[in-house]
């Protein structure tokens, strides 16, 4: 618990000690360094445009659109069912994750609630996307730092993971297995003791990480006091998710303004901040974060009540009229559906407020004046993936 | 949790005017509030019981809206976006011309222009979504943008969080807003033609091009299929 009001004048501190080390008066001719649309530190194709003078960042501005696919328009002709097969291509990491807030701001409109045992099983797979996310992230943070064992003992260990979703799912990456007043199919047989066995193995693999990568000296010095983004910046620019606890402010959906269909009060578990804002406490919250996901899920894998896994609804989904606006703490945080219904087979207009948008609009002010190493500890500890910038 | 410092939206008195069955005292208190602080400026207002409230306000007292609700504690920038309420003129779902065939039905009259919550006048909405951590409550603000001058005041001094997020708006629907900073195409190329999230603008891959899936919504005789989205292979 950290009094946020005391870290309110941070931001110009920070914002100072900015224009300090940027110094003016000994200022070059200065350089563009075009980084991307390919770069490994971006996940997907995103291009930044920095402007250096020497070793120092000016200016750095990301270019997005080079992987814009437009699903606001598309899902304007596609039907309900249609768009939630779409739909999981936003952060394809966690992709169950995006279907849920979908689903229940159309469950919302169209007042249909799940049967308990699919809002359980719901929930357990919203959280092992998150740790199917977050522990890849974990590697691949380390990997961007020069660390690269830890990239392929991230890849080793998410397998055991993305196997229990496709276990259940039928799908690695995309499951697609929500639906509009539950889920498609029960748990298979046997899945509930393998879930166990897996997520013992990432609550593992979070200890080996913590050694490993957390513990690293190099890894600390490379991301300590890096980045920092003080909390009123981080909510003016609506950081969500883990970046948002890392500058100290205690919010969680899970916890906070859970949408009613998800069972995370049935847990124990905790949220983890940090008051540190900068790229370390990033890594570290989400750390943290795979641990208590992992945890969640093993606490509802012994309490699923039986029942059936789906409600009784149309089999040609018409949502009535009205506008409703879901949103879930997903891996990479706040994501919802705004949606607008005229009560037709297929949305007026949806708006998808997707995390990684509000992440990455930060990036401009909090790589002023940093160095151009750091460049890629700010991106790389931000976390986003392209998908959900773009859309 | 926290409480962020300058959360202070506890009203004694509550509004009196209860529009739903259920009145949900604590967004009745949040609209007097803030009806009481933005006075003329508070055009139409809807608040679903326990969930959520949207409140239209005039185009003039834009940035002031904001400006209130971070001083009322809505400190968190969720978003910024539009909508474009012009019923789409190309017909039912804007389904291709092929589908209308398939499934045997006219193409459907255009309709009369409705608007959602908090009501309406033009065609084009800003909507906006902000947040407050220590209510646990969100808003939505509405504002409605005429078709002759479709600019807003920005919100980026305000929250820094719109900048991209009115970028966005400004390319999709063509609203721009005054004072923002670097008003420039957020994923389109700088060159392209036309605002693709207006409703007139065509889907021309639907258009031109029959869609299989359409056969699988349509209402069948007897409907034996019982899954609502099989694929008819």
């Amino acid at each position: 618990m950290t009094a946020v009001s005391d870290r309110d004048d941070i931001s110009s501190l920070v914002a100072e000690a900015t224009d300090n080390r940027v110094n003016i008066d000994f200022e070059s001719e200065g350089m563009t360094l075009n980084m991307g649309p390919q770069h490994p530190a971006t996940h997907g194709t995103l291009r930044i445009v920095a402007k250096l003078d020497g070793e120092q960042v000016i200016s750095a501005e990301p270019i997005c659109g080079y992987m814009h696919r437009g699903y606001e328009k598309i899902v304007e002709v596609r039907t309900y069912p249609q768009i939630n097969a779409l739909i999981n291509r936003i952060d394809w990491l966690g992709s169950f994750a995006n279907e849920v807030p979908f689903i229940l701001a159309a469950e919302k409109l169209m007042g249909v609630e799940a049967p308990p045992r699919a809002q359980w099983i719901r929930t357990i797979l919203f959280e092992m996307s998150r740790v199917a996310n977050i522990s890849l992230f974990l590697g691949d943070f380390g990997l961007q730092l020069g660390g690269m064992t830890a990239g392929f003992y991230a890849f080793r260990d998410r397998e055991f993971v993305l196997n229990q979703i496709e276990a259940a799912t039928g799908g690695r990456f995309h499951p697609n297995f929500d639906r509009i007043g539950g889920l498609k199919d029960d748990l298979p047989k046997g899945w509930i003791s393998d879930s166990q066995v897996a997520m013992d193995k990432l609550l593992a693999f979070c200890d080996e990480m913590e050694n490993l990568l957390v513990g690293n000296e190099i890894f600390q010095s490379r991301t300590r006091g890096i980045g920092v983004i003080p909390a009123d910046v981080a909510l003016s620019y609506g950081l969500s998710g883990a970046n948002l606890r890392a500058s100290g402010v205690d919010w969680d959906l899970r916890r906070d303004s859970c949408p009613p269909g998800l069972v995370y009060d049935q847990a124990d578990w905790k949220v983890w901040t940090h008051p540190d804002g900068d790229a370390f406490a990033r890594t570290w919250v989400r750390l943290q974060e795979t641990r208590e996901a992992a945890k969640i899920v093993k606490q509802l894998l012994t309490t699923i009540p039986a029942g059936p896994v789906m409600a009784k609804v149309p089999r040609i989904i018409k949502v009535p009229e009205g506008e409703a606006y879901v949103a879930t703490e997903n891996p990479l945080g706040e994501m919802g559906y705004y949606i607008v219904s005229k009560g037709d087979l297929v949305p007026f207009r949806v708006k998808i407020r997707s995390a990684s948008f509000n992440n990455i609009s930060v990036l401009p002010w909090v790589a002023r004046g940093a160095y151009v190493p750091d460049l890629i500890s700010i991106l790389g500890s931000l976390y986003f993936i392209l998908g959900d910038i773009d859309r | 949790m926290i409480r962020l410092s300058s959360a202070d939206t506890t009203e004694t008195e509550a509004a009196t005017a209860a529009e739903t069955p259920i009145v949900d005292e604590r967004r009745e208190a949040l609209l007097a509030e803030f009806t009481a602080r933005l006075g003329e400026g508070v055009l139409g207002s809807h608040i679903r019981a326990g969930d959520d409230l949207w409140i239209r306000v005039d185009r003039s007292v834009w940035r002031e809206t904001a400006e209130t609700a971070k001083a009322m504690g809505y400190v968190f920038f969720d978003y910024v976006s539009a909508i474009d309420w012009l019923p789409s003129p190309f017909g039912r779902d804007m389904d291709a011309q092929e589908d209308l065939i398939v499934s045997g039905t006219p193409a459907k009259e255009v309709g009369p222009m409705t608007h959602g919550y908090a009501g309406g006048e033009t065609r084009f909405q800003i909507i906006a979504r902000l947040y407050s951590l220590a209510d646990g409550m969100g808003i939505h603000f509405k504002t409605d943008v005429p078709d002759d001058d479709l600019t807003a005041p920005t919100w980026t001094s305000v929250f820094a969080g719109s900048n991209w997020h009115e970028r966005e708006v400004m390319e999709m629907f063509g609203i721009s807003f005054a004072g923002h900073p670097n008003m420039i195409n957020m994923y389109l190329p700088t060159d392209f033609q036309g605002h693709p999230m207006r409703k007139d603008f065509p889907l021309l891959a639907r258009r031109v091009r029959p869609w299989p899936g359409i056969v699988d919504v349509e209402p069948m005789p007897g409907g034996a299929i019982d899954d609502e989205e099989g694929e008819s292979e």
